[in-house]
């Protein structure tokens, strides 16, 4: 439970605020970075905390692109595919990354639920096209041999965590 | 000339609070609270005729001064919910600059003797904002920020917010219902902001944009004649435009207002890569009508009243450049492909004819498109404008009515219309979300 393990980071999330349901964006966040995505369980939990019924929490996490209802892959790519992007060819960027994945060209998850790629909108990043986040960090300046390189490194960091997990 | 915003471009490390406090930090506000009463603070900010650099350039100071001087709740909430498209300004105030945001929401705290300041920040600046919060740590160890700031009896702490994905929350009254944990649609007003019952908790509020605050150190310093030489004035100051697209150096660069296209985009951007010819301006992202590439346009100084006049708006100063062999009507898809992704949902006018626009867009650029599809790209714009809460149905409507008015010819050859042949290279439009 959130409550439990974050009594602290909750407590000062209440603090910031005048009211609890202030504190359900963050609650939600929160939420996410501990199960990895927003499941009903989770969505009964942050709505509990802030006094308010679930179908708010659920509307909230809705509404939100950053929130997610759905397992995604444990690496998050979202590659901005917006105008001033796709001047710099954003549009191109995003198929190579899909076919070097191969999600099909709308994008998706992986089949090892390792990488999910999506479209995004503009991350105020446009003087860095192509550009991306992974987790929500930012990625710029890139083409399909930078992008390339950092899964090859995310896919060694995954191998690994797994390897560690399993002794 | 030294920059007066992105000071990190001459002294790099301007982040840190020790630097920052080196080269003239929190001077601003040192002045504003011991040298005068809040009245006075407003009073100057009015003088300088600071504009807001958020989009609408409603005079700063005139906004401060609407706030009730006898409630006993008033905020300051910061927009830095930067999402428009081709701008990336207070990214990079809030990254290279922060104390300098720090201190201008604190200045006009102090002017409005606001309770709180809270800075909403975009999710996406999810880094950002937890680098912010430890700077924000910085000043209220130095007594800047939080209980009886540099002794004067006043207090007042400064909160982040993030937000987690919404284009609509830079909308002031969407903004102020995301913190409140309600869904980001806009409020009907009248009350507005400034107003008891239309602010943050329905309290009196300021909301002013990052780069606006930015500027207010300096004003308060240097004092509002010196800031009115720079720029216009009626447009002063100094001001971020954001240059990206087809040019050579995309980026920020600070300019007076006043300055012409022809500069920024070739003197500081370095021009149109490969040779090619400008075609397109988009002035303020994707929001505003965008702007033919003549000399008429190039030659003019960039302010917002010259910008108005020449048909569009100089909004956040977002310039996207379009070269020659940009499809306009694949451009306009695109930007109707986001507001349709953005619309809140809030009025039907906006939520109904963004998603009606993007399926004629769609039909026109397979190749399927028909005269009377142009005939609704005229008319289903106008059913949207002045008829939805906020200004993102307004917005909508100007990448499809500025491109069928300019470039007409291009539509016409996607419908059939012009005898010259269809574009043979259609450029493929991305997809919606595929699994959200």
């Amino acid at each position: 439970m959130l409550v439990e393990k974050y009594a602290d980071r909750i407590d000062k999330i209440f603090a910031k605020y005048q009211d609890k349901r202030s504190a359900m964006m963050d609650l939600l966040h929160l939420a996410q970075e501990e199960y990895g995505w927003l499941s009903e369980d989770s969505l009964r939990e942050v709505a509990a905390l802030c006094d308010v019924d679930p179908t708010q929490a659920h509307s909230i996490a809705g509404f939100y692109t950053m929130y997610s209802e759905k397992p995604k892959g444990t690496y998050w790519f979202q590659v901005c595919t917006d105008l001033p992007c796709a001047l710099r060819g954003a549009d191109d960027f995003y198929r190579q990354l899909c076919e070097y994945l191969g999600v099909g060209e709308h994008g998706g998850t992986t089949g090892d639920g390792l990488f999910t790629v999506e479209p995004v909108m503009c991350l105020a990043a446009c003087d860095k096209a192509p550009m991306m986040q992974c987790n929500f960090h930012y990625h710029e300046n890139l083409d399909l041999e930078t992008v390339k390189a950092l899964v090859d490194k995310l896919r060694a960091e995954a191998a690994q965590d797994q390897k560690a997990a399993s002794e | 000339m030294a920059h007066i915003l992105l000071r990190d471009r001459d002294i790099p490390d301007i982040w840190q609070f020790d630097t920052y406090v080196a080269n003239g930090g929190y001077d601003g506000l040192k002045k504003a609270v011991q040298d005068h009463v809040p009245a006075e603070v407003i009073q100057i900010v009015l003088e300088s005729n600071l504009r807001g650099r958020g989009g609408a350039g409603f005079p700063a100071g005139r906004k401060w001064s609407f706030i009730p001087q006898d409630a006993e709740r008033k905020y300051v909430v910061v927009n830095a919910d930067e999402s428009e498209p081709g701008t990336f300004k207070d990214r990079q105030l809030l990254e290279k600059n922060p104390h300098q945001v720090i201190e201008g929401a604190m200045i006009a705290a102090y002017a409005i003797q606001a309770t709180a300041v809270y800075i909403y920040c975009r999710g996406e600046f999810w880094d950002l904002a937890h680098a912010l919060e430890e700077r924000i740590d910085e000043a209220r160890r130095a007594n800047l920020v939080g209980d009886n700031v540099l002794g004067s009896g006043w207090s007042c702490d400064i909160h982040v917010h993030l937000g987690a994905g919404a284009y609509i929350c830079g909308e002031e009254s969407a903004l102020l219902n995301s913190l409140q944990g309600l869904l980001g649609q806009p409020r009907v007003r009248p009350p507005f902001p400034a107003q008891k019952g239309g602010g943050l908790y329905y309290e009196p509020t300021v909301v002013n944009n990052v780069e606006t605050l930015a500027n207010v150190p300096w004003i308060l310093v240097n004092g509002a004649e010196a800031y009115k030489e720079i720029g216009t004035p009626q447009s002063p100051g100094p001001k971020i435009f954001c240059v990206s697209g087809h040019v050579e150096k995309p980026g920020n660069y600070e300019l007076p207002l006043g300055a012409t296209f022809r500069e920024l985009i070739f003197d500081h951007a370095g021009g149109i890569p490969n040779g090619k010819q400008l075609k397109g301006i988009l002035p303020s992202g994707a929001s505003g009508p965008v702007l033919p590439a003549t000399d008429d346009v190039l030659d003019s100084p960039m302010t917002y009243e010259t910008v108005a006049e020449l048909g569009s708006t100089l909004g956040s100063a977002s310039f996207i450049l379009m070269d020659e062999d940009t499809d306009m009507v694949w451009a306009a898809a695109k930007m109707i492909h986001f507001f349709k992704h953005e619309s809140c949902g809030k009025c039907t006018p906006c939520r109904e004819g963004t998603y009606w626009l993007e399926r004629i867009y769609d039909r026109i650029l397979r190749g399927e498109g028909t005269p009377r599809d142009l005939e609704l790209l005229e008319s289903v714009p106008n059913q949207m404008q002045g008829l939805t809460l906020c200004a993102l149905g307004e917005f909508a409507a100007n990448p499809v009515l500025s491109t069928v008015k300019h470039f007409r010819d291009e539509y016409e050859r996607y419908v059939g219309i012009s005898p010259a042949s269809q574009p043979t290279d259609v450029p493929e439009v991305a997809e919606p979300v595929a699994a959200v």
